[in-house]
């Protein structure tokens, strides 16, 4: 019952280790680390039912109740939502035991790589799948908690937003226990950590502002103030200042709601005619360009004519 | 077990006690009469903590608490994580003190089966959720955590936002040690919600000594005289609750 935080060696493997459960023997063998968080690691690995995502937890409660969420998860009606879970077990060394579960690899790109790449306009239509992902997730009675591009991944054709970790999901009416700070509606005082869908909201305002720019400000001495004036400031965020700014205060109560707000938004904004406009910018710019060089061209040959008349008949 | 009460000392510090009683037999001494002592130890980015580590991890394993070890930086997710955790352990606690009883020999939750240990989490999530916890909060105030208090003050003023999103009740006390003429004095008494304590930091004198261990002795006490004062109108909350 002494396991501490930081006490537990953090779990390494070197790719083509072997791992074989305690309780259904099944086989993993490693491929690589996937990634490191603050609830454990996730590694590939490949198996029978071919690659799967392997999660070991730094304590077995903590793995347990993932499992319990995950198991809950798959219940919830139509396309699934999450990663599907496939088996839970332990993973016994000669010093500890770690409880692992093995899950759906979901393969795609980083969320903010994603618009990085394809271009800032990806953001809203994102935005609008995850809304509609978590109006199912809200009706179905839960929350998703700790929202955030890290837990978020793009698989293509066609684009889509999938949620790989979905272990901070809450019961609606509890607390929230796992959260990101920058992502978070009770470390920026706009309110409470109880499990409601404005939470959620709040942060899919927040990965709106993270996708940006990859922003991640700290919030200061005045955090409300500093907020909402770089929303309203920035050049991407304007548009849709006043969607991220309800979403922020909790005016929305439910997914759906933000969805047609924000839906609303991108009609009435103009971002077809501004790209035409940045274009012709540049256009106009060269051509300027061009004009001042003739210019100085011309300026040059009379200067220099000029030079020759005075050379040749003054002196 | 939905009306008992979750008791824990958060212990704030950065470095090594220096007079008194050892704080780790003060510790054991709280774990003995239900109470467990959790340590956080702050540092900076400049400044390794010597040998105050080796404490830090002593004090919350004979607290039979959670220790950790955190940049300035990260301290209001750490408070909030190591008190949920140190909760969770104890409720686990009790509840593999159950299994053993109807199970005999010395298995606990980890012995179970993946597929029986997932309910019983559940029941262990839901008291998480439910039970009234006490945390009494005390903080070193001697000359090397002064500059740490502004964000200690945040971090504390972060547990009471996280800890009242639960259905359960909550109840704070804040002391700071060393105090003037004790080993440490009490800035909060017991309250549901922190929220005006930042002026309370700020009339600190830092002194050169860190009497760790006296003052988890003062600290204890107050859990002493709230069971027996308070014990009424927790029975009335109770009730309240189960009239919801």
């Amino acid at each position: 019952m002494e396991k501490r935080l930081s006490k537990k060696q953090t779990i390494k493997f070197t790719p083509g280790s072997i791992i074989v459960g305690k309780w259904h023997k099944k086989q993993y063998q490693i491929i690589r680390s996937l990634g490191f968080g603050a609830r454990g690691t996730v590694f590939l690995a490949h198996c029978e039912h071919g690659r799967v995502a392997l999660k070991f937890g730094f304590d077995n409660a903590g793995v347990t109740s993932e499992v319990n969420v995950l198991n809950k998860f798959s219940k919830v009606q139509g396309e699934s939502l999450g990663p599907s879970l496939y088996d839970v077990d332990d993973w016994v060394t000669r010093k500890e035991v770690y409880a692992f579960y093995a899950m759906e690899y979901i393969s795609g790109s980083p969320l903010l790589e994603c618009i990085r790449v394809k271009g800032f306009e990806w953001t809203t239509i994102f935005i609008l799948q995850l809304l509609k992902d978590l109006g199912r997730l809200h009706e179905a009675g839960w929350v998703f908690g700790d929202l955030k591009p890290d837990n978020l991944v793009v698989t293509s054709s066609p684009l889509k937003v999938r949620w790989l970790d979905v272990g901070g999901t809450t019961p609606i009416g509890r607390s929230i226990k796992e959260y990101t700070e920058f992502f978070d509606r009770g470390y920026w005082g706009f309110g409470t950590r109880k499990a409601e869908p404005s939470y959620d909201l709040f942060s899919v305002a927040m990965i709106f502002v993270n996708a940006t720019d990859g922003c991640k400000m700290e919030k200061g001495q005045d955090p409300e103030k500093k907020l909402i004036r770089h929303i309203q400031s920035h050049r991407k965020l304007a548009p849709y200042a006043d969607v991220i700014t309800q979403a922020l205060y909790g005016k929305f109560s439910t997914a759906g709601q933000m969805r047609r707000a924000l839906l609303e938004q991108i009609s009435e904004t103009p971002s077809r005619a501004r790209r035409i406009s940045k274009v012709r910018m540049i256009k106009r710019k060269s051509k300027r360009k061009a004009e001042w060089k003739g210019t100085l061209l011309l300026v040059g040959i009379i200067l220099l004519a000029y030079t020759l008349y005075v050379a040749l008949f003054i002196m | 077990m939905k009306k008992s009460i979750v008791k824990q000392i958060l212990l704030i510090t950065d470095g090594c006690s220096n007079q008194g009683e050892d704080p780790s037999a003060i510790a054991a001494l709280a774990k003995e009469q239900g109470v467990a002592v959790n340590v956080i130890g702050v540092v900076t980015e400049d400044q390794t903590m010597n040998g105050g580590i080796q404490e830090v991890e002593d004090i919350a394993l004979a607290g039979g608490g959670i220790s950790q070890i955190v940049h300035a930086k990260q301290l209001s997710q750490t408070v909030q994580m190591v008190t949920r955790q140190a909760m969770t352990q104890t409720i686990q606690g009790v509840i593999n003190h159950e299994l053993q009883q109807i199970l005999g020999d010395s298995r606990s939750m980890d012995d179970l089966s993946p597929e029986k240990r997932g309910p019983v989490m559940d029941v262990v999530d839901e008291l998480g959720e439910t039970v009234n916890l006490e945390v009494c909060i005390i903080v070193d105030t001697s000359a090397s955590m002064e500059k740490k208090l502004p964000t200690v003050h945040e971090a504390l003023l972060d547990l009471s936002i996280s800890l009242n999103s639960r259905m359960g009740s909550n109840q704070f006390c804040l002391y700071a040690f060393p105090g003037k003429h004790r080993p440490a004095d009490r800035l909060l008494s017991w309250t549901p919600k922190i929220d005006s304590i930042s002026h309370a930091f700020s009339k600190l004198a830092s002194r050169g000594i860190t009497p760790t261990g006296p003052a988890l002795k003062e600290v204890l006490k107050s859990f002493d005289k709230r069971s027996r004062r308070d014990l009424a109108t927790y029975g009335e909350a109770a009730i309240e609750e189960a009239n919801d």
